[in-house]
């Protein structure tokens, strides 16, 4: 199955994708079993002449057993999972580091507006550079993000950072991320927003830190 | 209950004291027999035709969405290409109708209604009067819905979620549509509060002697449970609903920034209650699942009272999880973990459930009926659901999947299951009650096997679509550059869809054999232990023809004092 997850080149990404793999793994084995079990019974205790069936309705606690005894694994095995996606959630979503590199993501039906901030570092000044479409960023440096709506709910979704977030009209929520390597990729919009929203794309370009700075200033 | 002679068209044998028409013949007898109906049964079946033929649309629909996903741009069924606006609404409707036209109708209207008095051994429901006003207001919620596809401006085309400011003003003369839509809603939601006073009291207060709450039949118990999160949790959304109506209609801003109101607090208020439904829709589906698997393994339900104990805590627990549907939604990032823990801690008791129905198998001497084929195959393909759903209530995993196929994926292999396999399960297993004939058990497997082959091969390829970060309700897969090469995915997805579809034709001609001809279904066709098979099939007006008290649990199956296979409720114990 994660032979179709897409290239990850975020810092973050990491953390995600360790969640997904021990998830996968950890219920995979549930899967298997309980499948297994259910398909394995099934077939073994197929009606035979002659065999009638068990009367075993567990009323007491003994029997049931083997039905609490799991339970309580997966209980356990659910804590664990909890308790491995709490940090990275915290990372991504609570901690914002200090930033190299400053944008504002502006989204509208049915399209993604970028105003970089300048070499000042600082937004709605006359050195910004506004995009339609394509979104800048050095490599290996922190890039926070401004999310603004003009209009209705949309979603920044870049699948090579593991990165989404809802951008809501009235609110500016924040966010960070950190590319790990120069490329081109693909952003698309993932709250149903209305007409256009299957042609809501653009385009994350990660630079060289140099080719950054030069496409900065011009 | 006296027996009295039997009349056209059905055996009335108790006369309800709602009951009072001068004349046995004619327009008036038909229609308070067949159309205004305070019979329990005929309610079920009135339920039962109508969530069936919705579900008719609901399956053109996903057609018309996979037809364009497989072949974007080309013409559908002779007609011109789907429109971007078209496709929007086709996925809105197509959800809706799932869930509110066919899911709650006819495992709670049609299963609930039909099953819950015969089970219990009562002659109706508490209140037959209330029980035919439920009806016809779901029949009237079903006009007002099937006309908003014919409005200026079309079906709603906001997602079933409807989230503001999109389904406010953010299409343009969508208006009239999603005004039509709430209303729609508004009124199947009054429609199952109503049912659903009967569905509780019934049960707590006309139980048959000899019948105490724990030798009620499993499946009463999750249509009592599944009653009572439903009523608790709609009401948020009611007074939501109507807000959102007076935002579409009057502008009044309850949900827009511009006018001081938050699109957030819609999200919370329909989530509040979109979280337990998918329980409400749950537990009657595992409860005829529940009665299922006894019967054909000659075995009693493994583990009843903690299956019952269980729903109680995962009910109880279904209000408190209900923003894992919004950890990316601008939600304040604290609450993320205390959602992700209370999403997974669900899993314990429903783990429970599902591992005592699987217990229940073990040296069982089974038969694979159809109906048992169904009930197998519902806990087979749940549980990839189940699991898939574990990466999702994870908040950090969440950012990831939200809003991908993935979700898509999970919840098709939650609520297919439920909806399709428990719908089969018992259409397959009562049928002979219902409507006095057998389904064809032949054209049953074949619709069976057909069924399971094509609904996998449909929702794979989305779950590893939304791996690959395809996100939801886009019309055309081929504009993004990391969706276009799942093409592929989306063609075995395709042709698993129309495979699906073909393979329900068994089932229509089943179903239509079904219901002519003569009645030859005996009166307990599998043996089984509960209520409903001591009545005739089908039973009449009052339900059933002998007195009779409950001497013992319902699954009362191979029991190893007696000779006798099974020992059913209705049986007296000797000596």
């Amino acid at each position: 199955m994660f032979r179709w997850l897409p290239e990850n080149i975020s810092t973050f990404g990491h953390d995600i994708d360790g969640i997904m793999y021990l998830i996968y793994y950890v219920v995979g084995v549930w899967f298997l079993l309980a499948e297994g079990i259910l398909i394995y019974f099934a077939l073994r205790y197929r009606r035979r002449a002659g065999v009638a069936a068990a009367y075993a309705p567990a009323k007491t606690l003994r029997p049931m057993l083997w039905v609490l005894i799991p339970a309580s694994l997966v209980l356990m095995c659910d804590l664990a999972i909890d308790a491995k996606g709490s940090p990275a959630w915290e990372k991504i979503k609570r901690d914002i580091p200090a930033h190299d590199c400053l944008v504002r993501v502006e989204a509208r039906q049915f399209a993604w507006n970028f105003r970089h901030a300048g070499p000042d570092g600082v937004l709605d000044t006359a050195d910004d550079v506004v995009t339609s479409g394509q979104l800048h960023v050095p490599v290996n440096k922190v890039v926070k993000f401004e999310l603004v709506s003009k209009d209705v709910i949309h979603s920044f979704w870049a699948p090579n950072l593991r990165l989404k977030q809802d951008v809501v009209p009235g609110r500016a929520i924040t966010g960070w991320f950190e590319p790990t390597r120069t490329g081109t990729f693909g952003i698309g919009c993932a709250e149903l927003c209305g007409t256009g929203h299957g042609v809501m794309g653009a385009t994350l370009i990660v630079q060289s830190q140099s080719d950054f700075d030069n496409w900065l200033k011009k | 209950m006296s027996v009295q002679a039997p009349a056209p068209p059905v055996e009335p044998v108790h006369e309800s004291p709602s009951h009072h028409e001068p004349q046995t013949s004619g327009f008036f007898h038909f229609l308070r027999t067949y159309v205004f109906s305070v019979d329990h049964k005929m309610i079920g079946r009135q339920y039962l035709f109508t969530g069936l033929a919705m579900a008719l649309v609901g399956g053109l629909l996903a057609y018309i969405i996979r037809h364009q996903l497989a072949y974007p741009g080309q013409a559908v069924l002779g007609h011109h290409p789907i429109s971007a606006d078209n496709y929007n609404a086709m996925i809105t409707m197509h959800g809706t109708i799932m869930v509110f036209w066919v899911a709650m109708p006819i495992l709670i209207g049609a299963f609930g209604n039909f099953l819950i008095p015969l089970m219990i051994g009562a002659d109706d429901m508490a209140f037959p009067r209330l029980n035919m006003l439920s009806y016809w207001t779901f029949f009237l919620s079903t006009v007002v819905l099937v006309a908003s596809f014919f409005v200026p401006g079309g079906a709603a085309a906001s997602g079933w979620t409807a989230y503001p400011s999109l389904s406010v003003n953010g299409i343009p003369a969508n208006q009239l549509g999603q005004a039509l839509w709430v209303l729609a809603v508004a009124l199947e939601f009054a429609s199952m509060l109503i049912g659903g006073i009967n569905y509780l009291t019934t049960p707590l207060n006309m139980r048959v002697a000899g019948m105490s709450l724990f030798r009620m039949p499993i499946f009463v118990w999750m249509q009592m449970a599944a009653t009572l999160i439903f009523m608790l949790s709609v009401g948020p959304l009611i007074g939501g609903a109507v807000l959102l109506l007076f935002d579409v209609l009057f502008q009044t801003g309850v949900y827009l920034p511009d006018k001081g109101g938050d699109p957030l607090l819609w999200q919370h208020l329909f989530w509040f209650f979109g979280h337990p439904e998918v329980y409400v829709i749950f537990l009657p589906a595992i409860g005829i699942v529940g009665e299922i698997i006894p019967v054909f393994a000659r075995k009693p339900l493994f583990g009843y009272k903690p299956i019952v104990y269980s729903t109680i805590v995962a009910g109880f627990l279904s209000f408190l999880v209900w923003a894992h549907h919004q950890f990316i939604s601008g939600l304040d990032p604290r609450l993320a973990m205390p959602f992700s823990i209370t999403t997974i801690l669900i899993s314990v008791p429903f783990a429970i459930v599902l591992f005592s129905m699987i217990a229940t198998f073990w040296r069982g001497s089974i038969e694979f009926t159809t109906a048992m084929l169904f009930a197998i195959g519902m806990i087979a393909e749940f549980l990839v659901g189940g699991t898939t759903g574990i990466i999702n209530g994870s908040a950090a995993a969440d950012i990831y999947v939200h809003d991908t196929y993935y979700i898509v994926g999970h919840f098709h292999y939650t609520l297919f299951p439920a909806v399709f396999y428990g719908t089969f399960a018992g259409l397959y297993y009562w049928w002979p009650k219902m409507f006095g004939r057998r389904l064809d058990e032949r054209l049953g497997k074949i619709h069976f096997w057909g069924t399971t082959l094509f609904f996998n091969m449909t929702f794979i390829p989305m779950l590893l679509m939304g791996i690959g970060g395809h996100q939801r309700r886009i019309f055309d897969p081929r504009v993004f550059t990391y969706t276009a090469p799942m093409h592929n995915l989306h063609l075995i997805a395709t042709f698993g869809l129309y495979g699906l579809l073909l393979y329900q034709l068994p089932f229509v001609i089943a179903f239509v054999k079904g219901l002519v001809g003569k009645r030859t279904a005996e009166r307990n066709p599998w043996n089984a232990a509960t209520l409903e098979w001591h009545a005739p099939s089908p039973p009449g007006h009052g339900n059933f023809d002998q007195e009779f008290e409950v001497h013992r649990g319902p699954y009362e199956y191979s029991h190893p004092g007696s000779e006798k296979d099974f020992l059913p409720q209705w049986l007296p114990t000797t000596n």
